[in-house]
């Protein structure tokens, strides 16, 4: 990786703000406008940008995160030139790629051949260096076969594919890239992923927007955290991805430890009272670090008299995939008898392997047997976050212990074929 | 949790000199500097709508020069040889059907201009919302594409007035400047429209009859000298006709219609200076053209930068 070098920053943006007027209700056609003359005053303003400063500096892989909404998207746009700012000044040095909101702006009646042709030159090509470009920008794309078919004709991915190829095929200095990898089958998201690395290492300057923490810590040098279009972090990628978990999934955390009735099921003859995470000094918290010891407990009160109750959690991460499941009773052990109106704490204790992310406890309380005979079930009383260095991508992070060694030195000598 | 004030270090730039940094990004505009750029993008949509255009009919090009033939055809057995309007036998109605060939053609470039830019820049929204471009490109891409089609209409005009017998004269070097007034007028409304239509969606039907008003509105089917003899001669004119055939010839395209009849095809006819009453009198015509074009072009270069978001 070369590390950015100290040339004038090519993009510089200080103190930009953008604000949209959203009309409370659009009017359209002149007889509206001209029945109702004073509606146009009538206009929500929303700010989907404020006083964003940051520079970019040459050859940086620069990531702009931040959940749907926070403005990454218009703060791209207004990079890119295709919104104009309210405050606020913007600098751009070199010639400008943009890959934005999953396309470059193809014509969907044109063949592939006539729309890259076409881009190139909105990209700044002259009409003959474009139509050199073709051939490579298709043959990246792997669209070949399909160069003559229209675009209304391609698959979603074969889009993405090719508006990608375009975009990086311009041999732009400033490179603005919106969501890439969110489609696209895992070959090409490989091939981006190669081309990201080309990329850098060539000491082009790139600007990504991604809700994605992993490719995140995998690509960029630098960060910055929106939320509600302000800015929030601005710094190490590893840290934006904290701030990001935190507050995106941290939010929901915080208000619901005191159970919901819906989602609920069982026959009602206990309750779950309270649910929560505890970490190891005994608090609770919206966010916990992989590595700690921490612990998921509910309060349950019992409605009736209950004999040898079975009490289980499943923690399910953001796909639903259970990724932790326990119970109190395996097979005949018995846990007691319990009289109508008493009340018992649950407790399942484990030391934190979860992958960064969200996830989701759901805890249920059953009668003597299996665990299938429910009294009470809740789901989403609340939520928790997992923060970590880095999303290997794994669905847990237990400590494995790599070694890398030439294997033919293991074999007794004169085996090797 | 709530989110908290970001600690202000880490947000300041790392290092604001402001000089030597690259060009400043303003939004979009309706224009750009890089004139190359400009017209290689204007040429390349009108190339490329006109692929779409005739891509997959079977008779592909020639239906460009079949549209103003066969509204020739209807119109001049319907109002020519059924109703008599305008093949009367009157000199000024030397070469009729040329005349009417001729305007028709003209009358198609505007219309395709003018109709074909209204719903550009909205039916554009792919690129519009997602590439830094002057945004002027598209109507005048549409312009260029109506103006290619004029050429090559223009071309059949001239076979068929020859065929009729009309001589070539030394007045046809005024074409360019009859198809100037001509192109700027509907450049003019081509960009206002395209601008308006982004805000109101009506634009579209009222442009639709105000196209028919000017169509019968002008010389085309109805020459000049039978509404001039109708509003201004003795003994039927009063102040009322006289005001209707001002208002007449305010319109550019009557003045590019009639010249082009007088200078192209016949000098019976009244030039556009002889209409008007004098060659100074030119000027109102072309006030009126150069007033659309400057309104057009402000209109437009006014609302290009919020396009993207108004769409």
């Amino acid at each position: 990786m070369t590390e950015p070098s100290s040339a004038p920053p090519p993009i510089v943006v200080d103190g930009v703000s953008k604000t949209f007027r959203v009309p409370e209700e659009r009017v359209h056609t002149l007889k509206e406008r001209a029945l109702h003359p004073l509606r146009r005053s009538r206009h929500e303003s929303f700010e989907a940008l404020r006083d964003i400063s940051f520079d970019v500096r040459s050859g940086e892989f620069f990531g702009i995160a931040g959940r749907n909404g926070s403005g990454k998207s218009t703060l791209l746009k207004c990079l890119a030139g295709i919104y104009g700012i309210d405050r606020g000044r913007i600098w751009m040095d070199g010639r400008l790629s943009t890959f934005i909101e999953l396309g470059v702006g193809f014509n969907q009646d044109l063949a592939a051949r006539d729309n890259v042709i076409l881009n190139g030159i909105m990209m700044g090509l002259s009409p003959r260096e474009a139509r050199r470009r073709v051939d490579e920008v298709i043959d990246f794309a792997e669209l070949r076969e399909f160069e003559e078919l229209k675009l209304k004709n391609y698959s979603s991915g074969m889009h993405v594919r090719l508006a990608f190829s375009v975009a990086i095929q311009v041999d732009a200095d400033v490179l603005l890239v919106d969501e890439v990898l969110a489609v696209g089958d895992a070959a090409f998201q490989q091939k981006c992923f190669d081309v990201f690395h080309r990329l850098r290492d060539d000491g082009r300057t790139i600007v990504f927007v991604t809700h994605d923490m992993g490719s995140l810590n995998r690509f960029c040098h630098r960060a910055l955290l929106l939320e509600r279009g302000h800015p929030v972090h601005l710094g190490e990628p590893h840290e934006v991805a904290d701030r990001y978990l935190e507050i995106n999934f941290g939010h929901n955390a915080d208000a619901s430890s005191a159970v919901a009735t819906e989602g609920r099921g069982g026959d009602g003859e206990a309750r779950v009272l309270e649910a929560w995470i505890e970490d190891e000094r005994g608090e609770r918290p919206a966010s916990v670090p992989q590595g700690q010891r921490i612990a998921l407990k509910a309060l349950v009160r019992f409605e009736v008299d209950v004999e040898d109750p079975v009490a289980s959690v499943y923690v399910l991460n953001e796909d639903h995939v259970a990724i932790v499941v326990a119970t109190s009773s395996r097979g005949d052990e018995r846990s007691g008898s319990f009289r109508a109106g008493e009340e018992i704490l649950c407790s399942f204790a484990f030391e934190n392997v979860l992958a960064p992310g969200r996830y989701n406890p759901l805890f249920t309380i059953a009668h003597r047997g299996t665990g299938m005979d429910l009294m009470d079930r809740i789901e989403g009383a609340f939520s928790f976050v997992v923060t970590g260095p880095e999303a290997m991508g794994g669905a847990v992070d237990l400590p494995v212990e790599v070694g890398i060694s030439r294997s033919d030195a293991q074999l007794p000598a004169g085996t090797r074929t | 949790m709530s989110v908290e004030a970001p600690p202000l270090e880490t947000l300041a730039p790392t290092a604001p000199p402001f000089e030597g940094l690259g060009r400043p990004i303003r939004g979009p505009r309706a224009l750009t500097h890089d004139w190359r750029r400009f017209w290689h993008l204007t040429y390349n949509i009108a190339r490329n709508e006109f692929k779409l255009k005739f891509f997959g009919s079977v008779l592909g090009y020639v239906w460009q020069v079949l549209n103003p033939l066969l509204l020739f055809g209807v119109l001049y057995i319907f109002f020519v040889v059924i109703s008599k309007v305008g093949g009367g036998g009157k000199p000024s109605e030397q070469f009729y059907g040329v005349q009417l060939l001729g305007s028709i053609v003209l009358f198609t470039f505007f219309g395709e201009a003018t109709g074909g830019a209204v719903r550009s820049v909205v039916d554009r929204e792919n690129l519009v919302r997602k590439i830094q471009f002057p945004r002027l490109v598209i109507p005048l891409a549409i312009v260029l594409l109506a103006f290619f089609n004029l050429v090559m209409n223009l071309i059949v005009v001239l076979i068929f007035a020859l065929i009729s017998g009309v001589q070539p004269m030394l007045s046809w070097l005024e074409l360019p400047l009859i198809l100037l007034m001509l192109v700027l007028f509907s450049t003019g409304l081509a960009m206002l429209l395209s601008a308006m239509f982004v805000h109101f969606r009506d634009i579209q039907p009222i442009w639709t009859v105000v196209s028919q008003i000017v169509f019968y509105g002008s010389p085309v089917i109805i020459p000049l000298e039978s509404v001039r003899e109708k509003l201004l001669l003795p003994p039927n004119n009063s102040q009322i006709d006289t005001i209707l055939y001002h208002i007449y010839m305010l319109n550019p395209l009557v003045t590019v219609f009639q010249q082009f009849r007088h200078a192209m095809v016949t000098h019976a006819t009244l030039s556009a200076g002889q209409a008007l009453g004098s060659w100074a009198a030119l000027l109102e015509p072309l006030a009126v053209t150069a007033a659309v074009f400057a309104l057009g072009f402000w209109v437009f270069n006014r609302s290009a930068p919020f396009v993207a978001e108004n769409l």
